[in-house]
């Protein structure tokens, strides 16, 4: 057992340089470290373990919902706490859980998997996080103060508008989609930029990890739908703050206008959530199938273009508010075509198991249940797809079971076995497998039994969004088998957590590579050294720890100085070093500013201009610039790429 | 397995111009960002200029004068923007602290006139959809103006402050590439803001 | 607490599906031209979509039972294994099937919705107007006092088209009568239309469809499907005034309605009450539920809706009244004279 734990890295240096690195990068000890840390795993970590908490308490609020519905006019909770419920639960879920797990996911493995010391950005992920936790604590405070939004996580104006929301709650919930968005594009951008410009010297885009690719994409596609979002809530909070009418049909503005720009983002934030989880699901498949997943390139492709055709969906949400029919149908087409590249995915992966040698191991368990439960997904999506059988079907509860199909099918359970499966590296301990099949079995069935009958209430004419329903309407029925169901998915989810929590602390130490599989990330010991590797590993193909022969790693990055290598883009040649910077106060302060910004600007517009100063203020103190790095390291100075003679 | 030496990473320099370094894709990653924001800002407006009967929807288009002035202006900037550019990646001191200096000052004068455009927009925020769209619109574009003006004035200062080193240089360099972009995406918007209203049937 | 479990294992039997079929606010019964249209499509859905489903299951279960076989001991594949073209064609393969799928159903997606947007020749005109949380319904007719006045039930006559205009007084609702037709939303600002050509008598229901606030869950209507002859003895008994009162507990009832709140709301045709925030209550008694559905029409639930209608519906725009019990007697001695 001791001879797994201690089995040495393969990109570790000799003792010496391991030791000087690991002062170099490291975190200062106690909270001020806590405070002021960059390093992308600490804060990806925090990251999840927030993203964790935040399913928790949308869960609970969805337990609270099936408890009420379980039976009809259960009185249990009243029609405003209702409605409060359903919309924190919605908004919590799809801003402050599944978005940020993913990037979170993403902020931690992406050094590890491309081979690099750090992230892109370090201070930039730092307050991202942040920014992130203040926005979902100012909405759990504003729930707690009972003005929590009552709109629904969509927010459609004019239910939404100065008219028809009184008080706060529509801007304190128009105000965390910022907080939330700000955090989501920061991350984005340090991501795209690493996986970019980051990688191993011979990490080609043709050798780029699966996960890598579809955290590429899904950068991207946070980049060009979030500012979507962005102007549509703050339209909506200037309608309804200072009297504008971007909203207002008797002033010439549109109602219409708030759902496209939502939706415009709606639809490809669904995706944004999707295809990480898709990564997910090839990095495990390869692993416990023991082959490379089959078709790489038509991978590729289908990330790519499912990422790039969901931007061309959105009006799919829109059919039942009257626009003319021969647009809708555009959409119609649109929406069924993507169905193609998640086909093309689905066989792919199935294909990597039947031609591998599989290990049903609970990581592997989560892809068998991703494939069952997405694809069910899929399709009831290609039938919303449709204009007429849509126009039945919109605003039911066959809507509701879609959306957790696809949602919790296709990201929630790649999400929870990649979390299984990468917890060895980021803790260094084994999660008990005994645990992890059970949470499995409970998650899997569980989910079955609350999400299958709501199709057939759709179907039997059951609107969503509903406090209550009449007893003679037939559906109590299966209500109370979907409020079972929703039991026992939570206390599967409750075993799958505590399953990790104790193997945190007492689980079976992890070597290296626990799983043998073949990425960077398993090439380094569990968990990482704060500088992630040593030595710089150089990649010479996919699944470079699968390649036969010894492993090649480089040396020469300064061990005294914080510094990441910076690659070409298409073939990863080692081009420049670049410094890194240091634990910092400025993201913290930064944030702080920036919430008070967005926090008081609920209240009064006027904080917009004053407090953009102690803003202005912290971000001079971030970018303030320091000694050149190039004289730190002592580097040569006389051929300097991109420069002129 | 065993791990085996194949190279060294030493010789590397450690600074680069533009792509091959990491501020300049920061500032790409904005820009993606920045430029989704203006196009669906644009697109807003189209729409909701399709949905009304007259537009402007009281009549009275902004004052042509002050808009074109800034179109002038930023247009015209680009020439010091990209001498600017030039310099800094020759790494020439002298020149860069110049152009720089033109540039800044260049960036002050295009505040002036935005003040100026705002005091004849002609339109209030808070009169109907089409203020309310087109002052969106025109401040969206002043926070980029006001940030790549404080982005110029700092990068400017520590050129007369600081020792310039090479990373000095490609800050300037990168702030030049920004200014391009905000340059950029001032012509839609002048032409919807100051154009529309008087192509619009 | 035996019948629980029993309930329960029906509910989980899969032919629920099939055999639960009938209803009066469902999609599976369809009762009119474009129901039925649409439930062409969901048939066509079930048999491709469930096709496909069963195809990925059956390849999914091949490989579950091929990972059965000994593992050969061996390094980990990076690509190029034996199977390798034999997938990559079975792939190709699988693309032409879903592009064939896709496109099947694309096109009765597509003739479907152009035969929904077909209106019959002459239709019956409704208006409908949604408020925060009931229906206001309206009869064309000309001149004006042709115009039918009803709230939260709709009158068709049977197999003729009907082209049902849609407004909304304050937020976004949606109309939906899932045995008629699909939804479509009532927009503030804009005007939709909605299609129905009723093929089957009886009684239907249809609720609000887009969250509208805080009782957005007790927004339903009724539509009743009748002969041509029995609809119009309907529209003709619905433009007539409203009864005069016989006894003197109606006339107390009257007096009540007209000096208290109610006049301020509703209208009764005939009676000095000319409100126009509610419900036309001029010839309430012909409707079979009140509060949009939330309450059978009858004597008890009537004078429970009137006695405390935020009890019954919390938020809604009527308020409590107090009316001693003699008082709420009379009042509701009157309203079912409103036949």
């Amino acid at each position: 057992m001791t001879g797994v734990a201690e089995a040495r890295a393969l990109t570790a240096l000799d003792v010496d340089g391991e030791q000087a690195l690991a002062r170099t990068w490291a975190t200062p000890r106690g909270l001020w470290g806590f405070l002021t840390t960059v390093d992308a795993k600490e804060i990806g970590k925090r990251y999840v373990v927030t993203g964790l908490a935040f399913l928790a308490l949308g869960g609970v609020l969805a337990l609270v919902m099936r408890t009420q519905l379980a039976r009809p006019e259960s009185g249990l909770i009243s029609p405003d706490r209702y409605n409060q419920i359903f919309s924190m639960h919605g908004t919590t879920m799809m801003f402050l859980f599944a978005v940020p797990i993913m990037e979170a996911m993403g902020l931690y493995l992406t050094p590890l998997m491309v081979g690099s010391r750090t992230m892109a950005f370090p201070r930039l992920n730092a307050f991202s996080y942040w920014i992130y936790l203040a926005g979902g604590v100012m909405l759990y405070v504003a729930y707690l103060l009972n003005i929590a939004p009552e709109a629904g996580w969509t927010a459609y104006v004019p239910l939404s508008g100065p008219e028809y929301s009184a008080g706060k709650r529509t801007d304190i919930w128009a105000q965390m989609v910022t907080f939330t968005e700000v955090a989501g594009l920061a991350a984005a951008v340090s991501m795209a930029t690493t996986i970019l410009k980051m990688r191993a010297p011979g990490m080609s885009l043709a050798r780029l990890p699966l996960f890598m690719w579809s955290m590429l994409t899904t950068s991207f596609m946070v980049m060009l739908a979030m500012p979507a979002v962005m102007l549509a809530t703050s339209f909506l909070i200037s309608d309804r703050l200072i009297g504008t009418h971007f909203y207002n049909e008797a002033e010439g503005g549109s109602n219409l206008l708030y759902q496209h720009l939502f939706w415009f983002f709606g639809h490809p934030e669904v995706y944004i959530i999707f295809l990480p989880g898709l990564g997910m699901v090839s990095e495990i498949t390869a692993t416990f199938c023991r082959r490379s997943v089959f078709g790489y390139p038509v991978m590729v492709l289908s990330l790519l273009s499912t990422g790039f055709l969901a931007f061309g969906l959105w009006v799919h949400h829109m059919f039942a508010t009257g626009l003319p029919h021969l647009g809708d149908s555009f959409y119609t087409a649109a929406s069924m075509t993507i169905a193609l590249p998640a086909g093309v995915q689905i066989f792919c992966w199935i294909a990597t198991l039947w031609d591998g040698k599989p290990r049903f191991a609970t990581p592997l368990l989560f892809v068998v249940g991703f494939v069952i439960t997405f694809v069910a997904g899929g399709l009831s999506g290609v039938m919303l797809a449709s204009v007429p059988l849509d126009l039945q079907v919109h605003d039911t509860y066959f809507v509701v079971a879609h959306f957790h199909y696809v949602l919790i099918g296709g990201a929630v359970f790649p999400l929870l076995g990649g979390i299984y499966y990468w917890f060895p590296k980021v803790t260094g301990r084994m999660p008990d497998e005994v645990a992890g099949k059970w949470s499995f079995w409970l998650i899997f069935l569980g989910f079955h039994l609350t999400f299958f009958p709501m199709h057939i209430l759709g179907l039997r004419g059951m609107p969503r969004r509903v406090y209550t329903y009449g007893a003679d309407m037939g559906w109590a029925d299966l209500n109370l088998l979907s409020t079972l169901g929703a039991y026992l998915l939570a206390s599967g989810l409750l075993v799958y957590l505590l399953n990790l929590v104790v193997a945190a602390r007492r689980g079976w130490p992890a070597g290296p590579n626990p799983w043998n599989a073949g990425g960077l990330e398993w090439a380094t010991s569990s968990p990482p050294p704060p500088h992630n590797f040593g030595a710089t590993p150089v990649v010479e193909g996919r699944e470079p720890l699968w390649l036969p022969g010894e492993f090649p790693v480089m040396h020469g990055l300064d061990v005294e100085h914080r510094e990441v290598l910076l690659t070409t883009i298409a073939d990863g040649k080692p081009d420049i070093r670049e410094g890194s910077p240091g634990p910092s106060i400025w993201p913290l302060l930064s944030a702080l500013a920036v919430s008070l910004l967005f926090i008081g600007s609920i209240f009064d517009e006027w904080f917009l201009v004053w407090a953009a100063i102690p803003v202005m203020l912290c971000l001079i103190g971030w970018f303030w610039p320091k000694s050149s790095h190039s004289k730190l390291v002592k580097a040569p100075d006389d051929k300097i790429p991109g420069a002129l003679a | 397995m065993t791990a085996r030496l194949v190279g060294d990473l030493s010789p590397l320099p450690a600074a680069g111009f533009r792509s091959h370094g990491l501020w300049f894709w920061a500032a790409m990653g904005f820009m993606v960002i920045e430029g989704a924001g203006f196009a669906l800002a644009c697109a807003a407006y189209i729409y909701l200029m399709n949905g009304a009967r007259e537009w402007p929807l009281d009549g009275v288009a902004p004052d042509l004068g002050w808009g074109t002035a800034m179109a002038v202006l930023l247009v015209a900037s680009l020439v010091p923007n990209a001498l600017m550019s030039r310099a800094s990646r020759r790494r020439l001191a002298g020149p860069t602290q110049l152009w720089a200096g033109v540039v800044f000052v260049l960036n002050t004068l295009a505040l002036v006139v935005r003040g100026f455009e705002f005091l004849h927009l002609n339109t209030r925020w808070d009169a109907n959809a089409y203020g309310s769209i087109v002052w969106a619109l025109i401040l969206l574009h002043t926070v980029h103006l006001l940030t790549d003006f404080i982005d110029t004035c700092f990068v400017t200062l520590l050129l007369f402050t600081h020792p310039i080193d090479t990373e000095r240089f490609s800050d300037v360099d990168d702030d030049s590439v920004y200014w391009g972009f905000v340059v950029a995406c001032w012509l839609p918007i002048y032409l919807l803001i100051y154009w529309a209203p008087r192509w619009a049937p | 607490m035996t019948r629980l479990p029993a309930r329960l294992a029906l509910a989980a039997a899969p032919g629920l599906v099939l055999c639960s079929c009938r209803g009066v606010q469902t999609m599976l019964d369809p009762a009119g031209d474009q129901a039925r249209d649409i439930d062409v499509v969901w048939r066509a859905m079930l048999i491709v979509c469930g096709g496909m489903y069963l195809l990925v299951l059956g390849f999914l279960a091949w490989a579950l039972w091929r990972a059965r076989r000994p593992a050969p001991v061996g390094a980990p594949a990076i690509g190029h294994t034996p199977a390798e073209r034999t997938l990559e064609r079975s792939l190709s393969a699988w693309v032409a099937l879903i592009v064939a799928g896709l496109v099947t159903l694309v096109t009765i997606s597509f003739l479907v919705d152009r035969s929904l947007a077909e209106v019959g020749p002459q239709p019956l005109r409704v208006k409908v107007t949604a408020h925060q949380w009931w229906w206001q319904v309206d009869y064309d007719g000309s001149p004006q006092s042709q115009i039918v006045s009803t709230a939260n039930e709709l009158h068709l006559p049977l197999n003729r088209p009907a082209v049902v205009e849609l407004q909304a007084h304050d937020v976004i609702h949606s109309f939906w009568a899932p045995n008629l037709a699909g939804k479509v939303d009532l927009i503030p600002g804009r005007t939709n239309y909605v299609a129905i050509t009723p093929r089957r008598l009886g009684g239907f229901r249809g609720q609000c469809a887009e969250f509208c606030g805080l009782e957005h869950a007790k927004m339903a209507f009724d539509v009743t499907v009748e002969s041509p002859e029995a609809f119009e003895a309907w529209r003709r008994s619905q433009l007539a005034e409203a009864q005069v009162p016989t006894n003197a507990q109606q006339v107390h009832g009257q007096q009540l309605f007209q000096t208290k709140a109610c006049v301020m709301c509703h209208r009764i045709q005939g009676a000095e009450a000319g409100g126009s925030t509610g419900p036309d209550l001029t010839h309430l008694m012909s409707r079979r539920h009140i509060a949009a559905g939330a309450l059978r029409n009858s004597r008890g639930d009537l004078a429970a809706w009137i006695a405390d209608p935020q009890g019954v519906k919390p938020g809604t725009t009527m308020p409590r009244v107090p009316l001693t019990s003699d008082e709420l007697n009379d009042v509701v001695a009157y309203l079912e004279m409103l036949k």
